[in-house]
């Protein structure tokens, strides 16, 4: 009789489906990025795709800072993502983690990188010849994109610690974007910016860290893509108009940058 | 074509010539020589006696050179000197010499950026094609990548360089300055066993490290009031050597994680690592096995090339010679800002 019961409360409770399937899949592994191997799994379901971000332990370094520097990064960027979701801010939601075994299980962001997108964007220019500053619209908008994420990021008071072009996805917009069609995706600087990688974000408000930010975003764009440094001036001001008190940082910027030249240099 | 090459923008002035055969064959070092200013223990080396100790030896030196490398004036293609970035006095003292065997020889000036030469030199003898590179030296924490005609910083110190933190531990602790302060931590290191916490400072690809070394002059500070400290976790008594054995630590973990994320960055697997601290063997050990789970590899130099010499000075500015490249007499100065993406790099594609 007892077990007749517990049948019939099964049948009547409706579990979403992530309860009922388990890992659908073998993560598969994309990237190795800067600390981290990225693996694409369904282990929610086989709908949806999520990022495994693994951290595994580094071999160079000292044990006890390895296990310190590890557990530090999941739980900082587990803690980041969630306000920044929570205040819409673009990045991937959080599903899971597990700060020592070193894996954080974050949303699946469709797309690429802004490093990839751009460079071929900038390649395919220069194969094709055209000046700088000629039918550069996409790239201006894509700028004004960036200064825009980067300010609200700011604006909820959270820094990023590492603002390079391979930190900030671009997902395609429309559905075909996502499937097929990848010709004209390729060739386009369209799509939404996503923020990622807040391995080493930190919750902060102060004007100086929020200007190193922009700095390190800077120079990744100087060194990384030389061609788009110029247009740079747009990601700022669009930046400037992101907040009350984003004037306030650009002021503090032109000081960072002053302190990175006069730096002396000696030996 | 021959090159002499002179080097003065720290403590150390170095002389070298340099041959380079047709097109394609390897640079053929003459001669390499060096002479080093080296000050009591607790003490710094300052621009003006840096200065007159350059200028008191520059003269033996740039004979000694031009025997040892058996070549005479008529040899020579052109005078190559640093113009930059470095202590200002000393940078003085070494292009006043460059220009005066220019005028004596009736030979060429061509002004080097110092950092371009650690680069170059460390391309010529380790054979990376294009490597990042992460140049650490007492004035300078940098990663650097080339890409379109410069070489382009990727990260660096944002307030003191990796080797000036070294130095003044050094000082603090009153350690011998010969050779080097940062040979000496390292020889200290490796009797260390305690890791200490310190604060770990990294940002993107750019670190400080002001903080780590207000830390590590405090717990020097607490070790001397108080020499018999325990480790909590291990119980082991803290030693000076466990103060360099973290410091080492945590410095040089920090400076592999900057080049990795530069390496992800770019898409490379191959490190060089140039300058002073470059020497460091639990830096090349730490890089080497990073680089290897890359599936890449770390390219090294000695002493001979890794420490400021006067070679690599005469191997870039040979190569910007050769480009057409030459410094005017009236524009042969120095300067102690000199950053190394402000350089055109004609040589390479
Ligand atoms: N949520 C995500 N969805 C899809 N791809 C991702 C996601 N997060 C990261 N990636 C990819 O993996 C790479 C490495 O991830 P990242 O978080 O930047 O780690 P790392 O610290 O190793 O740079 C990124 O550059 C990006 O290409
Ligand atoms: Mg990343």
């Amino acid at each position: 009789m007892k077990t007749e019961t517990k049948q019939a409360v099964n049948k009547q409770r409706v579990l979403p489906p992530v309860f009922q399937y388990p890992s659908a899949a073998v993560p598969l592994l994309i990237t190795q990025g800067a600390e981290a191997l990225l693996y694409r799994s369904t282990y929610l379901l086989p709908s949806i795709p999520c990022a495994l971000k693994y951290r595994p332990s580094k071999p160079y370094r000292h044990p006890i800072l390895d296990v310190r520097l590890t557990k530090h990064r999941i739980l900082s960027e587990a803690r980041v993502l969630v306000k920044c979701k929570r205040e819409g801010v673009p990045v991937p939601a959080v599903y899971a983690l597990d700060e020592a075994a070193g894996w954080l299980m974050i949303e699946w962001i469709e797309g690429e990188v802004v490093r990839i997108r751009l460079n071929e964007w900038l390649k395919r220019r220069k194969d094709e010849d055209l000046a700088e500053g000629v039918d550069d619209e996409q790239l201006l908008e894509l700028m004004t994109r960036v200064g825009s994420a980067v300010g609200r990021l700011h604006a909820v008071g959270v820094v990023h610690g590492d603002l390079t072009t391979s930190n900030l996805m671009l997902r395609p917009r429309s559905r075909e974007g996502l499937n097929g069609d990848l010709g004209a995706a390729v060739n386009t600087l369209e799509g939404d910016i996503v923020l990622i990688d807040f391995g080493l974000a930190s919750q902060s408000q102060a004007d100086e860290d929020r200007a190193v930010d922009l700095y390190v975003l800077e120079r990744a764009f100087g060194s990384t893509h030389p061609r788009a440094e110029s247009l740079f001036g747009e990601v700022l001001r669009e930046y400037g108009k992101s907040f009350k008190g984003a004037n306030v940082v650009l002021k503090k910027l032109e000081e960072v940058r002053m302190r990175g030249r006069k730096r002396s240099m000696i030996g | 074509m021959i090159a002499i090459g002179l080097e003065g923008s720290a403590n150390k002035l170095g002389v070298g010539i340099i041959s380079h055969p047709s097109p394609g064959k390897p640079a053929k070092v003459l001669s390499n020589i060096r002479h080093t200013f080296v000050t009591p223990p607790g003490e710094g080396f300052l621009p003006k006696d840096t200065a007159k100790h350059h200028r008191t030896w520059v003269v033996r030196l740039v004979k000694q050179a031009m025997v040892e490398a058996g070549v005479s004036i008529n040899d020579i293609d052109c005078i190559c000197y640093t113009k930059g970035p470095g202590m200002g006095a000393p940078l003085q003292s070494v292009a006043v010499a460059a220009r005066m065997l220019s005028l004596l020889w009736q030979k060429e000036l061509v002004g080097v950026n110092h950092c371009v030469g650690h680069i170059e030199m460390g391309r010529e003898i380790t054979g990376a094609q294009n490597p990042v590179v992460l140049y650490v030296s007492g004035g300078n924490t940098q990663v650097i990548a080339y890409a379109e005609q410069r070489y382009r910083i990727f990260g660096e110190a944002l307030d003191i360089a990796v080797g000036n933190c070294l130095d003044r531990f050094a000082r603090t602790l009153e350690i011998s300055n010969d050779p080097a302060p940062g040979y000496n931590i390292e020889q200290l290191a490796k009797k260390g066993k305690v890791l200490l916490d310190l604060p770990y400072a990294v940002k993107g690809m750019d670190c400080s490290f002001s903080g780590i070394l207000a830390s590590i002059d405090i717990l020097a500070g607490d070790l001397k009031a108080n020499p018999d400290q325990r480790d909590p976790l291990t119980g082991e008594v803290i030693t000076t050597a466990d103060l360099c054995f973290s410091l080492q630590e945590t410095v040089y973990a920090m400076l592999v994680e900057i080049t990795e994320r530069a390496m992800a960055h770019v898409g490379s697997n191959q490190v060089l690592i140039v300058g002073g601290v470059g020497c460091n063997e639990r830096l090349q050990e730490m890089m080497g096995i990073m680089a290897k789970d890359r599936g890449g590899s770390v390219f090294g130099m000695d002493e001979r090339f890794a420490i400021d010499n006067g070679i690599m000075i005469a191997h870039a500015g040979l190569e910007a010679y050769k480009t057409g490249f030459t410094t005017p007499l009236e524009e042969s100065t120095c300067t102690q800002r000199f950053r190394t993406d402000e350089v055109f790099v004609r040589w390479r594609d």
